[in-house]
């Protein structure tokens, strides 16, 4: 077997990695706001009274979900510059992310919206209640917290892809992984430990998001 | 929901026409892109059919390991799971790609790309399909246990074909997403769509045009993955939706 | 009591738990061959329990069921009783057909199909051998005009009879019948009755039903138990049991099903 793992290069490149690692979740957690703001936009946009809108809308959420986010990357990092518009690598993969994730995220809430009684539109309509009110204050209070688990499973997902960010060279984890194992040529290491990093990261969040669904089954009673 | 298909259909009209009127503006670059972007348009398409044969064998072997098998069995279809979907794809990729020939194990790039994406979408599918085998009624094993069919029978003659019809549109989306993987392998050499786009883009830098293409390209491809199985579902589902009619 | 020579089924203080609930309580119950019996009793006294155990859907805690002489749980090693392996659940199984409450018809087969899927896979009969079997069966429960339908386009007098047709295809020496009318419209009732009652003419069929249609027990049954608690409270021929029933609960039972009925 040439197989060895080394542990005094192992110890060498943690606290590097630990660093880049803290990129990645801001990627993460920048992006998944964006996700999870837009993704509230695309869903309400699509129960919008116009005809055009739902579509318009409906058309760029399946355009952005049926190509790859890797492509989208480059397209905002090299493309829109052409209009103007220069972002830095970072700003470039957190949008993106947010963007692709927003498609994702609309279907939840959509899920959601769709959920929630009739009978509720209804007895805002007979309070008199502004469609904005009726939203703000009846719907989409009802229409959340059932869905969190769902939303929370696309942020480990989005958490999973940051590595993307590595091709337009955001020094996130995996981009630092790279630039180590091709210093040191030992790729063993640094690319194993990425991958522990995710599965560790995975699992807790994968046995935190059980929890909240029981939590939250608990609270509503199983009303849904 | 039933106006759905519908409105599916209008929206791919719409995408196709912007395509279309698209195609018309930029007739130049999309003459000259095109031989070259084709060409990386079939490493996807070749990539994208291994790795969906990779990903339903996989899937089929962990999903029966796990609910039918030894405890050694079960151990091990779980960590394939968690293993595959708790890392991620790229980083999957990369460990086969580079870390691999450290075990004495070198592939070649197609290879580790197929495996990867394949074993990837594969952990997922093994979840989907174990769902699909669980959502069928309790009252048809006992039925087929009745007529004394074996648990292997039980399995493929009555218990698969239902499960098969549950498990069309979410093997569906994971199609999609293994397609959208593909891109991936452009960062371990391969030659596909997304690895042409950005040669190209280097050589000419005509980034606009480019990368519009490319994304179109890879909706095209994505929207027949989508009809095949549609009408993969309509096909299988003939006899179930025959009976639920009356 | 009622103790035969050659029974069909024998029940050899047979226990079932669920957890800390007994459901069978040291059961001894026997049918002779070509016996027809009704089982009676309230929810939860543990006679769709007795059926499934019988048809090896439920594991017994304690206890042996005997099938045409063999043990069907056990088996014998050397001279001892071991717990029966697949092959041996197999073939002493082979005896028994079921028809369910709620059919359990194949949803992805024609009526025909779900009568030849089973002869065809686990008796190694012929296609054209199968389907003629399947085709006369449909025919004698009065749906040879619905081969080719799919279930869900029959009612559900009409699943219950393909699934009859479906058991008896297997050519049983036993019929399980769990509740066979409960999930039927009123109306579609009296098709389904008539179709056992065919069989019950037919002298090679031992009839185990456990039923609440109380008329039809009491003219087609050779005996009747009544089940309380896990146990056989009272039984004995129908007269006996309908007309002058002896146990407390038994009164207690037949006097509410028959004010409401």
């Amino acid at each position: 077997m040439m197989f060895e793992w080394d542990w005094n290069y192992t110890w060498e490149i943690l606290p590097i990695l630990g660093e880049a690692s803290l990129v990645t979740l801001q990627a993460t957690l920048l992006g998944f706001v964006l996700a999870a703001v837009l993704g509230l936009a695309f869903a309400l946009l699509r129960m919008s009274r116009l005809v055009y809108i739902r579509w318009i809308t409906t058309a760029i959420i399946e355009f952005i979900r049926s190509t790859p986010l890797l492509i989208q990357i480059f397209f905002l990092y090299y493309v829109m510059p052409e209009f103007g518009l220069t972002l830095d690598a970072m700003t470039a993969g957190i949008l993106a992310l947010g963007v692709h994730y927003a498609c994702y995220c609309s279907e939840v809430y959509r899920a959601g919206l769709d959920n929630v009684p009739k009978g509720q539109w209804e007895a805002a309509i007979a309070l008199n209640l502004s469609p904005y009110a009726t939203l703000r204050n009846v719907i989409i209070p009802q229409a959340i917290p059932p869905v969190v688990p769902a939303l929370s499973n696309y942020l480990v997902a989005l958490f999973k892809e940051t590595p993307l960010l590595s091709a337009i060279a955001v020094l996130e984890l995996m981009q630092t992984a790279k630039i180590l194992a091709s210093e040191s040529f030992q790729y063993t290491e640094p690319i194993t430990l990425v991958g522990l990093y995710f599965l560790v990261f995975s699992l807790i969040s994968a046995a935190l998001s059980r929890q909240l669904e029981a939590w939250l089954n608990t609270r509503h009673g199983g009303s849904r | 929901m039933q106006e759905k298909p519908i409105q599916h259909r209008l929206v791919i009209v719409g995408i196709l026409s912007l395509m279309a009127g698209f195609a018309v503006v930029t007739y130049s670059s999309f003459r000259e892109f095109l031989p070259e972007l084709l060409r990386g348009a079939l490493v996807t398409i070749q990539v994208t059919l291994g790795g969906a044969m990779v990903a339903v064998a996989a899937a089929l072997i962990a999903a029966v390991f796990k609910m039918y098998g030894s405890l050694f069995g079960r151990w091990l279809a779980i960590f394939y799971i968690e293993v595959f979907r708790g890392t991620s794809a790229l980083v999957q990729l990369f460990w086969m790609f580079f870390v691999l020939p450290y075990f004495g194990i070198t592939l070649e790039p197609f290879t580790v790309g197929v495996l990867a994406l394949g074993l990837n979408i594969g952990a997922y599918g093994a979840e989907v399909i174990r769902g699909a085998i669980q959502s069928i009624d309790k009252g048809q094993w006992e039925a087929a246990t009745a007529l004394n069919l074996s648990r292997m029978q039980t399995l493929r003659r009555i218990i698969l074909p239902q499960a098969f019809v549950v498990m069309i549109p979410p093997w569906g989306n994971l199609f999609i997403e293994l397609l959208k993987g593909t891109a991936l392998v452009s960062m371990i050499t391969l030659g596909d769509l997304a690895f042409k786009a950005q040669q190209l883009n280097q050589n000419t830098l005509r980034t606009v045009e480019i990368f519009s293409l490319v994304l179109i390209m890879y909706l095209c491809l994505a929207m027949i993955i989508t009809s095949l199985m549609r009408a993969l579902e309509r096909r299988a589902s003939r006899g179930l939706v025959r009976g639920r009619a009356s | 009591m009622n103790q035969v020579d050659n029974p069909m089924v024998r029940f050899e203080n047979v226990t079932k738990r669920y957890g800390s609930h007994t459901v069978l309580d040291k059961l001894d119950f026997e049918v002779a061959a070509n016996e027809k019996v009704a089982i009676i009793g309230p929810s939860g006294s543990g006679k769709t329990t007795l059926l499934r155990m019988l048809m090896t859907l439920e594991e017994i805690d304690d206890g042996i069921i005997y099938v045409d002489g063999e043990p069907l749980t056990h088996m014998l090693d050397g001279d001892r009783l071991v717990p029966a392996n697949r092959k041996h659940l197999s073939r002493v199984r082979a005896k028994i057909g079921m028809v369910f409450q709620h059919f359990n018809l194949f949803p992805h087969m024609s009526a025909v199909n779900n009568c030849i899927v089973a002869p065809l896979t686990v008796l190694g009969l012929s296609k054209d051998a199968a389907y003629e079997r399947a085709a006369e069966l449909l025919d004698m429960v009065g749906l040879g005009d619905k081969l080719d339908h799919y279930p869900g386009q029959l009612s559900g007098g009409q699943k219950q009879r393909v699934a009859i047709a479906r058991a008896l295809a297997m050519r049983p020496k036993i019929m399980l019948f769990d509740e066979v009318t409960s999930a039927l419209d009123p109306e579609l009732v009296g098709e389904v009755l008539k179709v056992i009652r065919k069989l019950g003419d037919a002298h090679d069929l031992t009839l185990l039903m456990v039923t609440h249609e109380m008329g039809f027990a009491k003219e087609f049954a050779d005996r009747v138990c009544f089940f309380d608690q896990g146990k056989i409270a009272e039984q004995g021929t129908p007269e006996e049991i309908f007309s002058a029933p002896t146990n407390e609960r038994t009164i207690q039972f037949l006097s509410a099903v028959l004010e409401t009925g």
